[in-house]
Parts: C-alpha cells; structure tokens; sequence
C-alpha cells in the first residue's frame, strides 16, 4: 500500500455501519408512519365516503321495462303480441377494429346499407359503453353463426328483447296502428319516470290512444354493474306491472271478409253494433305492413309507401272525408217527417230537374222519376228532385240542427288517433269561414248530400247505426275489454223522432235493397234477412250545366264515389255498415261489400 | 464435511437442534428470513386469487414465478460472498452494454423499450443491473478505505448515475429509480460525509425544474399533476388513482372479506393484480390487512439490517444494506403511489403483485442477502 493512503479500519467502518443503520431505521420508521397514517386516514377517517362512493360504483337503480299489453279482438283471436326478437349490437369501446369488425360481420350475417347508416348515426349519439343495435331480428341460423364467429368479434354482442308483432298487418294496420321507436318528441309527452327503459311507443291508432293502458308501469332493479356498466347480478328487484291485456269490439273474420270484398279496390269499411257502439270492423283499404314501422321502416321504403298513388297510409275510415251524397236523404227524410214538411203520402212532381223559383239554374236528377213522387219511391230508387225540394222547404237551419243531432261534422271521439270531424255547413259556418251569406241554392244541393257537406266512412257507420236503433245512440268505441273485466257503452243523447217516422224511414230504406227498382237491389238475391240501406254517389269534379257524367271519358281517379249505409236484420238490427268506394262510380257497388260483411257477422254470430 | 466437524466442535448443544441447524446451514439458508418470505408468499397468493378474480390459472403462474424465484434465491444464496465481490463488476460491464443494446434493437411494451429477445428469450437488463449496481458499488467502496473521499463519491455517483440514467431514457422511471436508490444507499451506509446529503437535497431541488422542463414525458407530468388533482382527468389518468383510493378506504378497519372486495372484482381497479394489488388487499383485508403486512416488512428489514451488522466485512454490509433498505423503497413507493401520496412510477409491491421478472430479482436479492448471512456464521 503506498504512502499516505489511508488504512483501512475495521473496526471503524462496522461502527460507522452501525451509526447509518440506526439512522436508516429511524428514516424507515419514519416513512412507515407516514404510510400507516396515510392509510388509516383514508381507511378509517374518510371510510364513509370511500364505502358510499364504493357502493355507488358498484350498484345502480335499473329500469325494468313492463311487458305490453296484447291486444285480441271480441272472440279472443290474437292481434297483436310481444315476440322476442334477437338484435345484432356492438360496444364500440370492446371493438378492437370497427370497420374490420363490420366486414367480418356482413360475411356473416346479412347487413344491409341501411342497417349500417342507422348503425353509424347511432354511435355518433352514444353514451360510453351503450349498445348499439345493427341489426334487428336475428334468425336462428344468424345467431348460431355469430356465436361460432364470437371468439374473433369482440363488442359484438346478441341482445333480445320483446318487440311488437302484428299477425296480420295488412289487415289491421289502420286500426290498430302501430308502436315504434320512442322519439324525443314522444318522450316529451310521456312521463320520463314509467317511460325510464321504455323503447317502444304507440305511434298511431288504437296503440297510441291506450297507450297509458297497454304500457304499464315500469319496475326497478338494483344491480350490481362492472366499471364497463354491465349488469353482472340482480340484488333486488321490483316487477313491473305489465299493460293491460285488452280485447276489441272487432271481430277478425268480419274485419277479413270487408277487406276480401273490397280486393284491391281502395275504399273503406266501417262495422258497427247499433246495440252499444262497438266497432265491429273498420278498414281502410290498401292497407300496409304495421310490422315494418316497429323497429324504424327504411326511408326508401317509407317513401314508396308516402308516394303511392292508393295512399296506404291514409286512413279513409277516419281521416277521410267525403261527401255523403245521397246516404244523407235519410237523415233529410226524417228530418221532413219531424217537421212536418213532408207525409208518407204527399208527393212532388220530378221533371228530371229542379228549379228554386225565379231562378233560372236547373238542378239536375240523375234520372226522370215522372209525377208523383212521394217518400218511399224517393228513397227506393234515390230520386233528387224529391230532395232538392224538401231541403229547400226545410231551409238550411233545420237541416243543420237536425243533421247536428246524428253526430255529424262532429268527431266520433272512436278510441283511435287521426279522427277527421267531417263538415256539416251552416249559416253560422258560412259567414265564419267564408265572411259570406248562405245561398238558398246551397240548401238545396246539401239535399243530396253535396256542396259543403262532408262526412267520414266512420260518421255514416254511426249514422246507420242511429237509424238502425231508432235514435239510440252511443259513441263508437274499439275497447270491449280491459284484461277482461267489460267496458260499458257510453250512450249518447238520442234523437227523439215519433216512433211512425222511424218505421216509415225504416221501410224506405229496405225498399233500397228489396223493392222492385231499389237501387242496391242486386245484393238481395240469396239474402235470408233483410237489409236496410241507402246507395249514395259523391261527385268528385264538377259536372258542367247541361253536361252529362260519362264514366268511360273521366279518368279512373276522378270517377264518383260509391257510398251505402245499412242495417241489419231489418226486423231486430245487430250491425251497421257504411262502405265507402273511392271512384266507385255508383254506391250500387258498394253495397255488395257491406252485405258480403253483413253476411260475415250475421254467419258467425248465429252459428 | 464441515457442517460434521462443526457440530463436533459444539457437544452442548443438542443434537436435535444442531441437526437442523446444520441442514440450513450447510445450504447457506437464512431461517428467519426463509419463514417471512413465506409468509409473504402465502399472503401474496390469497390476494392474487381475489385480484385475478379467482382465477387459478393466474395463480399456479405466480406459483411457478415463485418456484422459479425460491430457486433463484437458493442458487444464489450458495454463491461465495467473496465471489460476488469478485464479479460483480464484470457482471456490470455486461448489463451496462445489454442496457445499451435494449436502446438501439429493444422491444417494447405500452410505448417503452424494456425487453431484449436473445434466442427466443426474453430479458430486462435493467433488472440485471438493479442487483449489480449496488453490488458494484459496495465491491468498489469495500476495497477503499470508509468512509469515502470525495474522488470514489464522484466515480460511485457515476457508477449508478450511467445506468440509472440508461434506464429512464427506456422510459422505465420505476426501475430506474430503484437502481439510483439502491447506488444511493451504498454510498449512505458507507458513512458518506452529511454535507454530501444536503449538498443532494440542494441539487436534487435545483434540478426540479429542468427535469420537469426537459427530461419527463408528457405521461410522467401527467401522473405528477393527478398527484395533485386526481379530480382534473376524472376518466384518464385520474381514473386509477381516484378507484385505487376508493378502494383501499372502503375496506374500512375490518375489510370487506377476501374474494368480496367489489371494487377489483368489478373491473373499476385497474392493474389490479400488479402494481395496484394493495388496493386489493387494502380493500378485502382492510386496515388491519395493511397493517400486518407493513409488520411483515418491517420484519423482514430488521432482519435484513441485522444480517447487514453481523456481516463479515464492509462488502457484505453495504451490499445487505443496500439490498434491505431498496426493498423498502419498492414497499414506500408502491404504497405511497397507491394511495395517492406519490406519483404514479411502475414499482411493484414486494411478494404480493403478480409479474415474474421483478420477483426473480427480488429473491436474487434475497439469495445474496443469504449468502452474507451464512456466511458470517461460518466464520464466527
């Protein structure tokens, strides 16, 4: 070792060692408290917090969506019910490579461009973690090669769940209407606390209008979710109620039998009990598939459906309204029996046409009944003139308040959505809507049920019905029954007519279908009742003065309307029917519809 | 051999107790460290089948680490100190050029270059070299006279500064603080004068800023600034400290329960099996689980320090030194990131998080710290 370095010390160095353990132990203890302080401070001081905020990770307040109500008609035949359906659907976060994912996915499944637009414009919206549904209603086969394929489509996921499902769509699609995906418009109207879990709404008909019956009420669970927000248990749970099971007034086969004779000629069917309101049926005619509107019907479809010449999607039983034509004289019958401006014996000269005096306009029949034409023969064979005259005599205020007390120009208030009131004119009316006076001339054409007047398929059905009950009215309803327990009729205030009046309108009516030159006695051949009823005709364009109305030259589209009202049996009434044939040309072609549908009920029932 | 003559030479002690005695000694093994490295072990298990959720494959893995690791620790406990005096420094050499190899053709994992392939093998030199920098250091220092003159403080600072700076460029900031520690250490228990500790204070708070400026990634700054304000990223960086935070205070003074710890097992702790494990146990065994862990260690310190004392010579106390008191440094900045008291740096908890390689190390450390140990009983 050379000079002047320093030795080492043995000794020293251990003790020098022994000094610096003692130190880094003190430094040890040290740190060591600061740990244990640390931890009891978050373990012991703040414990409460932790283990609220702990649960609070852990458990969440989960909506249970109630199960819809089904809907079946008056004999117990299912309409519409709950299928479940399984839905394609990813979570973007657990998807390593989307656009590889969902080029694997379509080898696979099929995946529509549309499917794929709705997908992405979902997950733009999305909450962290939320499920996304591709594609809906998986088949079988779909399923078992998806799950062969999970192991390389992580996030992908087969969800199922309840949906809506009409049995026979084309059928039932304007009555029931349908249920969709709920909007932000719907949830504005709905109560966010029942509709919590909800996906699905009644969007029109019977489905919108007992919506708060068929939906139910929404129950809880807590559930214990991962940090992902998946539902790994259930700890506690609440049911919820599920809808109201509800049956129908209507009666499926009657419902089939008037949209099989109305084919594919557009049109509609209103049935009626006149006994308390029920609808029997309603059609309206094409109808469409309800089914594709459930889970969000493509535009291109939609468009298509819009676009359509027939309009499938507009509701002639309801919405539309037309004029009544002559399945108002009746009404103008009875009218003149009440008022005393007509008797069963007195008669009017009919020279083809007729005139308001010191007027030169002729109103024109759609024939010459000759001489002496009194009420049964006026109905019978439709004869204007006799019309023309009595609402002249009666003038436009008793018409008005006559007509009022059949529910005309008023909604119906049916359960259903999309009511249209109809038009019954007044003076008041005129000058309201129009700032003009009423001209006698217009009193005179709302004898045939033209002009201003205008009317729902629904409004006539409720009409027959009236007459077919003596003036016992009820507001026409869908509801029979809430999960079994039977809904009353809500009766309406009656029209009080001598009882002579009815029975002569009555005979009137049947002589339409049975007399010799009844307008719509082709259909009683074969009949074993009678039936009651009214052919009427709706203009749909104007027929210049003096011209004549040449089916063949107009265009399908602008040909009359074919309208009837009826009753049956005509002895002991149990339906109402008003058809109603767009460009039907004469309501002689419509009444072979409401017998097919009469025939129909009247069958089933006496069987 | 000489464990025979050994007992010969001792004819008051009964042959029962010699016969043991003479079994662990003649295979160089430290009982009592030997029975609380044990008990960690089990200890670690219990957690790791909670944190793994309950998974047996995740736990016969650490098995098989922990095989590999007891006889790493075996292994090494049988090598001569004098021999690791020896080639420690070569040893050294070596991990310094892998170190820099990992720089130029390493492998990377979550951004950072840490593995080198060699043969299909894969390999942290850093782990190497947080073993031979303080055995470096202590074969350096051992061979001068103690305490050191300024000349051998500057060569050790460089000695552990090279590699531990390597370390960090990886990024690998956990290791590498380990590495500085263990370096540092040696120099403190080589009775280095206290003016060099505040002079380290002072540079050490100079230097704060142009590392904050210079030297961290924007990723460090980040988990820096959610010490702070875990709040400020709620669902990013913040995230794992405010559920690691969660869990250990909702574990209370009773704990949940093993395997009922809801926060791990529902996914809302992240790394939970690894370096977040004591959130685990924080939460299912709760404070007095803590507190019997913290007691493990201590234990294992004392001992470790008492080893360090009756060790033969200088090497052998700078190197049980070192490797007694960086163990603690892992226990104190794992538990301290854990709980929110320091940033967070990838430092595994001792013997409880699941992962092999720092295990290895570990118990390589321990080995050697057994090879000091018996050796000072042979020679006494």
């Amino acid at each position: 070792m050379a000079p002047g370095v320093t030795l080492k010390d043995p000794y020293l160095e251990s003790r020098l060692y022994g000094a610096r353990s003692v130190a880094a132990l003190i430094v040890i203890l040290l740190l060591m408290t600061v740990l244990i302080a640390r931890y009891t401070s978050l373990q012991i001081d703040q414990y409460e917090d932790y283990i609220t905020q702990s649960e609070k990770n852990r458990v969440q307040l989960q909506p249970v969506p109630p199960k819809r109500g089904l809907i079946y008609d008056r004999n117990g035949v299912l309409l519409a019910e709950n299928r479940p359906s399984f839905d394609l659907a990813l979570v973007i976060e657990r998807v390593e490579n989307l656009d590889e994912t969902l080029a694997l996915l379509r080898e696979v499944v099929s995946v529509s461009e549309a499917d794929v637009e709705r997908f992405k414009r979902l997950v733009k919206g999305r909450r962290p973690y939320e499920v996304v549904p591709l594609r809906f209603r998986l088949s079988e086969e779909e399923i078992a090669r998806i799950s062969v394929n999970s192991y390389r489509l992580p996030g992908v996921e087969i969800a199922g769940r309840l949906v809506r499902h009409y049995r026979e769509p084309e059928v039932f699609a304007h009555v029931l209407g349908y249920v969709g995906r709920m909007s932000e418009s719907d949830a504005e109207n709905l109560d966010p606390v029942n509709y919590r879990g909800t996906h699905y709404v009644g969007k029109i008909g019977l489905e919108k209008h007992y919506e708060a019956l068929l939906h139910g009420k929404v129950g809880y669970q807590n559930v214990e979710t991962n940090a992902h927000g998946r539902v790994l248990r259930v700890l506690e749970r609440s049911d919820p109620l599920p809808g109201a099971d509800i049956s129908l007034q209507l009666d499926a086969r009657v419902q089939r039998a008037a949209v099989a004779a109305l084919g594919e000629r557009r049109g509609a069917v209103v049935a009626i009990d006149p006994a308390d309101g029920g609808v029997i049926a309603l059609v309206s005619n094409p109808g469409f598939n309800s089914n594709l509107f459930v889970n969000g019907i493509g535009s291109k479809a939609y468009s298509e459906l819009r676009n359509s010449p027939d309009k499938p999607l507009f509701n002639r039983a309801v919405q539309g309204q037309y004029p009544p034509g002559s399945t108002l004289k009746p009404v103008l019958a009875l009218a003149g029996l009440h008022h005393g401006a007509v008797n069963a014996v007195s008669t009017v000269y009919d020279p083809g046409y007729f005139q308001l005096p010191g007027v030169e306009h002729k109103y024109r029949d759609w024939k010459q009944h000759g001489s002496s034409v009194d009420l049964m023969m006026s109905m019978e064979q439709s004869c204007d003139v006799y019309y023309y005259d009595l609402a002249h005599r009666l003038g436009i205020d008793n018409i008005h308040s006559f007509a009022d007390q059949f529910g005309l120009g008023q909604k119906t208030n049916l359960d259903i959505t999309a009511e249209r009131p109809g038009l019954l004119p007044s003076r008041e009316w005129k000058r309201r809507v129009h700032q003009a006076p009423w001209y006698p001339g217009e009193t005179v054409i709302l004898g045939i049920g033209q002009g201003y007047m205008l009317a729902t398929p629904l409004q006539l059905a409720q009409l027959s019905a009236t007459l077919a009950s003596r003036g016992k009215r009820f507001q026409p309803r869908l509801l029979r029954a809430v999960n079994g327990e039977p809904m009353d009729p809500i009766p309406l205030p009656a029209v009080e007519i001598a009882p002579e009046h009815w029975t002569l309108v009555h005979q009137s009516m049947r002589a339409v279908v049975h007399g010799a030159r009844g307008t719509a006695n082709r259909i009683r051949d074969g009949l074993e009742y009678e039936i009651a009823g009214k052919t009427g005709t709706a203009q749909v364009v104007g027929i210049a003065q003096d011209a004549k109305y040449d089916a063949d030259a107009i265009s399908e589209r602008h040909r009359d309307h074919g309208l009837f009202v009826s009753f049956a049996p005509f002895d002991a009434p149990r339906i109402a029917v008003a058809v109603l044939l767009e460009n039907g040309e004469h309501g002689a072609w419509a009444a072979p519809i409401a017998r097919a549908v009469i025939d129909e009920y009247l069958r089933e029932t006496t069987l | 051999m000489s464990g025979g003559d050994y007992v010969r030479q001792m004819p008051e002690v009964s042959s029962d107790l010699a016969q043991r005695s003479s079994l662990v000694q003649r295979f160089h093994i430290d009982l009592p460290l030997l029975v609380l490295l044990l008990a960690l072990t089990v200890f670690g298990l219990l957690v790791l089948y909670s944190a793994s959720g309950q998974s047996m494959p995740a736990v016969l893995r650490q098995v098989r680490f922990f095989g590999v690791a007891y006889v790493g620790m075996f292994v090494m406990a049988q090598i001569k100190v004098r021999q690791y005096q020896r080639w420690a420094p070569w040893l050294y050499l070596l991990g310094g050029i892998l170190l820099a190899a990992v720089l130029v053709a390493g492998t990377g994992a979550k951004g950072a270059q840490r593995w080198l392939s060699i043969g299909g093998f894969r390999f942290q030199p850093s782990e190497l070299l947080k073993l031979m920098v303080p055995l470096t250091l202590a074969s350096y220092l051992a061979s001068r006279p103690l305490p050191p003159r300024f000349k051998h403080v500057v060569v050790s600072l460089v000695l552990v500064g090279l590699p531990g700076a390597l370390i960090m460029l990886q990024p690998d900031l956990g290791t590498g603080l380990i590495v500085l520690a263990s370096g540092l250490i040696v120099l403190f228990m080589s009775g280095i004068g206290w003016g060099y500790l505040l002079w380290a204070l002072i540079l050490a708070a100079a230097s704060a800023w142009p590392a904050w400026q210079f030297m961290l990634h924007d990723y460090q700054k980040q988990r820096i600034l959610t010490l702070f304000n875990p709040d400020m990223d709620k669902l990013g960086s913040g995230w794992n400290i405010i559920q690691s935070k969660t869990a250990i205070g909702s574990g209370g003074w009773q704990g949940k329960g093993w395997l009922q710890g809801t926060q791990s097992r529902l996914d809302f702790l992240p790394e939970s099996h690894t370096d977040f494990v004591i959130a685990v146990l924080g939460e299912e065994f709760g404070l007095r689980g803590v507190l019997i862990l913290l007691g493990l260690y201590l234990l294992i310190v004392l001992r470790g320090l008492w080893i360090g004392l009756q060790a033969q010579d200088s090497f052998g106390r700078l190197t049980a030194g070192s490797i007694t008191l960086t163990f603690f440094v892992y226990v104190f900045v794992n538990m301290g990131m854990v709980s929110g008291l320091l940033p967070v740096v990838g430092v595994p908890l001792p013997l409880i998080s699941a992962g092999g390689t720092s295990l290895v190390t570990l118990m390589g450390g321990f080995g050697v710290l057994m090879a000091i140990s018996t050796d000072t009983r042979r020679l006494r």
